[in-house]
């Protein structure tokens, strides 16, 4: 029941990608030889288990980790053969969320989220406190600007994550596990948050985590990691009718089989 | 200067990942005779790649001087931090240690009846060695430790990750003003350590122990030329690089830094070693430089 209908031109595609970690004696193959892509515009989720490899793609996408063999393209350029002057020029495209939402402990809110547009843009600084302040106004955070990010709670990190990430308008937003340390409360609140923001901008999201399966409601498409190999399904329901095995058995352990996942589908 | 900079990211790539740290040797299968020398090699290969991955740091963190935009403001900020906030310490350590040879310097001179030449004997001694490599200790205990813990949990916390992905150089945001700021004030620190501990010597010697104020100063000013401040100030230029290149250096790499540990336990490891690594660094160098430079 794989997904395999392509109608929508590609941001992100995974040619035949293999990431090996470790020596010799040692190795674990992380991806096998996996192909996938990432349609334009819409919101994919990487789901699988823990060391099944969804933040080393993460990475690979960024082109913080070269992968063994195969080619990653975003946009149809290859970042696999980019030098570290096009990566940087590529990483314009991208916002990031990170797990923890990676603020910068001795900078403000507001310094936190001015910081890509005073260093990579030529904005006066009446321009940026203007942009700055409308996205607060949207993400629900006026008022907190001069804040530091250790006197916010972790919902509100994570909203100042997604509006630094957002301040460049990028075509692409990655999320690593953007709802770890959450509530369920909060979860679903930052989950609303998401959709919304991709609703009116029209990014393409790529949210790796492992809540499932609350996260496959985001989901325009699957991609579930699993044993080095990669399986791309519409939506949440396709993946407890798999015909293979360990895809079952996965889902029968993360999500607590057809019951569970009729509540979602 | 890419190109260095491109060293740095494959190094990164190659052995940053906690994974790769688990399957390092330890947990390798080799056994019985040829153990030893899988250990040596690859004890030798890790510390081939520590150099090399700290060598392209330095180079990439001079590069990050050259690049813009030039951030002024952290600068004297990082001044600030580095020089104005040593400078109390520096006071303090140079007053007393002035003072010591003050006296250790009359006690001495006095039994050979050239206590006239104790003021060229205590400038000569903090002007080309204790100004210089006190100060240069003194700021590897305090800034040095604050640089490598400061760099070390934005490592661990995923900032310095955050930085490039929003394609910010963090080598030119993080690294290379608190370069300038230290190899600009650490000479300074240096000479207000030297006239504190001039001052020290002339309270200890000539008001305490009772030496001519006029042979105190007039001995100093024969002997010290230009050449003997040139070498502390040459010194206190090298040691400055030293101590940042050193501490923030390992901070950076805090993550892949073996026996290091993960999370807090790894950064306050890692700042230990960075301080006692910059003093180390500092004391071969003051030979190096004494024994090219004199």
């Amino acid at each position: 029941m794989a997904y395999s209908g392509e109608t929508v031109e590609a941001a992100i595609e995974f040619v035949k990608v293999s990431k090996t970690f470790g020596g010799r004696e040692r190795a674990h193959r992380v991806l096998n030889e996996v192909s996938w892509t990432v349609p334009k515009g819409q919101t994919t989720v990487i789901a699988g288990g823990s060391g099944q490899g969804k933040s080393v793609t993460l990475k690979l996408i960024l082109g913080l980790l070269k992968p063994d063999s195969g080619q990653i393209f975003v946009d149809g350029q290859d970042v696999v053969k980019m030098g570290q002057k096009q990566l940087r020029q590529l990483r314009t495209k991208f916002g990031v969320l990170f797990q923890g939402a990676a603020l910068f402990d001795s900078l403000t809110v507001f310094e936190n989220i001015a910081l890509p547009l005073r260093e990579r843009t030529k904005l006066t600084e009446e321009e940026i406190r203007a942009k700055i302040m409308a996205t607060l106004d949207t993400l629900e955070l006026a008022g907190h600007e001069e804040k530091f990010p250790a006197q916010l709670s972790g919902g509100m990190k994570k909203r100042v994550g997604l509006a630094r990430a957002l301040q460049l308008e990028p075509e692409i937003v990655l999320f690593d596990e953007p709802t770890t340390g959450l509530d369920p409360l909060m979860t679903l609140e930052i989950y609303r948050l998401f959709e919304r923001m991709q609703k009116q901008l029209g990014y393409t999201a790529v949210i790796v985590s492992h809540d499932i399966p609350k996260v496959f409601e985001l989901a325009d498409r699957i991609v579930l990691i699993n044993k080095g190999e990669a399986d791309v399904f519409a939506e949440a329901g396709q993946i407890i009718h798999s015909d293979k095995p360990h895809i079952r058995e996965f889902a029968e352990k993360t999500m607590g089989g057809a019951t569970a996942l009729r509540s979602i589908v | 200067m890419q190109f260095f900079a491109a060293m740095v990211h494959c190094l990164d790539c190659g052995f940053s990942s906690p994974t790769m740290r688990q399957n390092s040797v330890q947990n390798t299968t080799i056994t019985g005779w040829a153990k030893p020398f899988f250990l040596l090699g690859d004890q030798c290969l890790a510390l081939l790649a520590d150099l090399g991955s700290m060598g392209l740091f330095l180079l990439s963190a001079v590069a990050g001087l050259f690049r813009r935009p030039f951030r002024g403001r952290e600068l004297l900020r990082q001044m600030r931090f580095i020089g104005a906030g040593s400078s109390a310490v520096i006071f303090f350590t140079a007053l007393t240690s002035g003072m010591v040879l003050g006296l250790q310097g009359h006690h001495t001179l006095n039994k050979f009846g050239a206590e006239g030449m104790l003021g060229s004997a205590v400038a000569l001694t903090l002007v080309m060695e204790l100004g210089p490599i006190l100060t240069a200790l003194m700021v590897a205990g305090r800034a040095g430790s604050a640089i490598c813990a400061e760099i070390g949990i934005m490592r661990i916390s995923e900032q310095i990750d955050a930085l490039d992905c929003m394609a910010v150089d963090p080598f030119r945001y993080l690294i290379s003003p608190k370069l300038l700021a230290a190899v600009l004030t650490v000479p300074l620190l240096t000479a207000i350590f030297d006239v504190v501990g001039i001052y020290g010597g002339y309270l200890a010697g000539v008001k305490l122990m009772g030496a001519n104020a006029g042979a105190y100063f007039n001995s100093m000013m024969v002997s010290v030329t230009n050449h003997e401040i040139r070498l502390g100030i040459v010194k206190s230029f090298v040691f400055a690089l030293l101590i940042v290149w050193i501490s923030a250096g390992r901070g950076y790499f805090v993550h892949r830094i073996r026996g290091a540990g993960f999370g807090a336990e790894s950064v306050s490891k890692v700042t230990t070693q960075a301080v006692v690594l910059s003093s180390i660094a500092v004391l071969i160098f003051d030979y190096l430089l004494t024994a090219v430079l004199l």
